[in-house]
């Protein structure tokens, strides 16, 4: 049975971004109950950490140990806090879809973590192509001025708070927290040496946390409701929370599915509330599970899998992004390596040689490959210059992600590769099925 | 290295903010410690009142934040969404990631770039539409994806495209 939605609970009424729907449905009330009821800063942290929230951008990494590295004293300067709604990823589509949707929920998330960072003022990093989330974004900001829920002394708690909108201009990397914070600075945006890490050092100098746009919606959620009902959410306390899955490719019903966190990957694809199984009765070939940066599963691995941060990670994988991408049996599996290899290469910020040099290297080998012009030695090499940008020798892990869809597709399917490079031709698809006409 | 079109940029008429315009960047700086901060958002204003932004403008937005032309010009090569060149009165954007890719995004793309008689990057003769290819937009479940200007067109087939390049100005 499918759960009650959270996270996606407004999604569908009408007029869902407007303050007043908002609001009647108990909107800024948990904002009320925190900033006039007697909580302190820390109290807010500490409740964050009891409900097990894990960072819903990619790392997971639990959102109140995080915000407790922000120095007690930080010598004068501000706090900042930085909403990352870059969502780059390529999967990804859950945050244009509560921003878009239900605005407000994000904001009175953002203005609570604020108050947990004793944070005055915070930037929402939006992508470019979201003129329109940006635009409601910017109609929901000024209604939560005109409300008093920002400004001055909000609600006469004594607390100021000031949100502004920050449009990104087309670049994957901006996604990065340190590069996102460059780009906010006003300059190309190529991520930082770290440490110092952001919470010490971060936009203008000054200590920043990063949130992604889901994890500042669940911060509503855990003090609307409480950490332990938080935690009892999902599979274990270390995956706890509802969560928002992306799910795309060869299947009948793509779309945002919310569900508790942990949810089986068969039950995604195949179950009637989600994708309701594969288009035209296709069997699964694989599936990338958290985003062009994780690494695929094969139809094998699909069993028994939870759709989690430990559950993929036993896989080899990773949640990332949650976004589920599904092929079918007719994907050339080294077409799909060298449309991802084109993305990791347009979008490498060229800051260091391995990341700067591999990436076009790798699609120019598998573009050679997919085209059947391929040599013996090719797939050795992709092994190789793969071997030479990852484990960490880069300023940040974009070319680790670079190198995860060309490793795990040649270990789960080297015979496809190896037909490739002997036929000159694809083993399956569409091209397969035309060059066996013309061949 | 993100792909632009052109590092330098071309040159065009001079540059001056309409008052509108220059109401909005003092808005816009107002919401920043920094002035450089406000740079992306300045530079947003520029491509709105000129649809592109020319060496001139670029300059002029240098001048009014105080920081050097290299500087905005090398900001302005890396992020992919100014157009540093005039564009067509509608810039057909064509998702080609994986998810559009496998939902057959490449068929869309080259039934455009036939019935349009342009490649990536070009411009019709008529000044009606310019072709580009983006990495995903977010619009991955109904897919494949595209935006025309400032819109979502999803998903997009054909003859849907076919209809919408006939209705556009
Ligand atoms: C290459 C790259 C791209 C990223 N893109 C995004 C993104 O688009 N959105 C996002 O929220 N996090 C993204 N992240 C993760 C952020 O660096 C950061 O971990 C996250 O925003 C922290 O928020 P969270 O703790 O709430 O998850 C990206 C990371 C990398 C390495
Ligand atoms: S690993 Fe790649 S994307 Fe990351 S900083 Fe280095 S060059 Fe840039
Ligand atoms: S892959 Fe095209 S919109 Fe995501």
């Amino acid at each position: 049975m499918k759960s009650e939605p959270v996270l996606l609970a407004r999604v569908g009424r009408e007029r869902s971004q407007a303050i007043d729907t908002y609001l009647a449905d108990g909107g800024y009330e948990t904002l009320r109950k925190v900033l006039t009821g007697g909580w302190t800063p820390e109290a807010v942290t500490e409740e964050v950490k009891k409900s097990g929230l894990r960072g819903r951008g990619g790392a997971g990494f639990p959102t109140g140990v995080k915000w407790g590295f922000v120095p007690k004293d930080t010598k004068g300067k501000p706090v900042y806090l930085l909403c990352n709604a870059d969502e780059s990823e390529p999967g990804t589509f859950k945050d244009r879809l509560l921003m878009e949707e239900d605005p407000h929920q994000m904001l009175e998330g953002q203005i609570l973590s604020a108050f947990a960072l004793r944070c005055h003022t915070s930037y929402v990093y939006i992508r470019g192509e979201f003129f329109h989330g940006a635009r409601v974004l910017q109609r929901a900001i000024d209604e939560a001025y005109e409300k008093g829920f920002l400004g001055e002394n909000i609600l006469g708690s004594g607390f100021s708070h000031d949100v502004t909108v920050h449009r990104g201009a087309g670049a994957y990397i901006c996604g990065e927290e340190t590069g996102l914070i460059e780009s906010l600075e006003g300059k190309r945006g190529q991520p930082r040496v770290k440490p110092p890490f952001p919470a010490v050092v971060g936009v203008f100098g000054a200590p920043t946390i990063v949130n992604n746009v889901e994890t500042l919606c669940c911060v509503t959620h855990v003090l609307k409701r409480g950490a332990d009902w938080f935690a009892k959410i999902g599979r274990n306390e270390k995956n706890s929370g509802p969560k928002l899955y992306c799910l795309s490719g060869h299947v009948n019903r793509p779309g945002v599915y919310e569900a508790p966190m942990g949810l089986q990957m068969k039950e995604l694809l195949f179950g009637d509330d989600y994708g309701r199984g594969m288009k035209d009765g296709r069997k699964v070939k694989a599936v990338i599970p958290g985003g062009a940066s994780a690494a695929m599963l094969t139809a094998g691995e699909i069993e028994d899998c939870p759709l989690d941060f430990d559950g993929l990670a036993a896989k080899k994988s990773m949640l990332g992004s949650a976004a589920i991408i599904v092929m079918n049996e007719d994907t050339c599996i080294v077409d799909a390596a060298t449309n991802l290899a084109k993305f990791f290469s347009h979008e490498s910020c060229g800051q260091c040689t391995p990341c700067r040099e591999g990436t076009p290297w790798l699609h120019r080998v598998l573009s050679r490959i997919e085209a059947g012009e391929g040599r013996a030695e090719d797939v050795e090499l992709l092994e190789k210059i793969s071997n030479q940008m990852g484990n960490g020798i880069t300023l940040c892990v974009f070319a680790d992600a670079a190198i995860a869809p060309v490793l795990s597709s040649i270990g789960k399917f080297r015979d496809e590769y190896r037909y490739h490079v002997e036929n000159k031709r694809c083993l399956v698809g569409p091209r397969a099925a035309v060059e066996a006409v013309t061949a | 290295m993100t792909s632009r079109r052109y590092a330098v940029l071309p040159a065009g008429r001079p540059a001056e903010f309409p008052p509108d315009a220059r109401a909005r960047i003092e808005r816009i700086l107002s919401r920043y410690p920094t002035k450089q901060a406000a740079l992306l958002p300045v530079l947003w204003v520029a491509q709105e009142t000129w649809g592109w932004i020319s060496r001139e403008a670029a300059e002029e937005v240098a001048r009014i934040l105080e920081l050097s032309p290299a500087h905005v010009s090398g900001v302005l090569t890396f992020y992919t969404m100014y157009n540093l060149e005039p564009v067509g009165r509608h810039l057909l954007q064509f998702c080609t990631s994986i998810s559009c890719h496998l939902a057959g995004a490449g068929g869309l793309l080259e039934h455009c770039r036939r019935r349009l008689g342009i490649d990536l990057g070009q411009t019709t003769a008529d000044g009606r539409f310019t072709m580009v290819e983006v990495e995903c937009i977010a619009g991955c479940d109904r897919a494949p994806s595209m935006m025309i200007d400032d819109a979502y067109h999803e998903p997009m087939d054909p003859s849907k495209l076919d209809a919408l390049l006939e209705s556009l100005p």
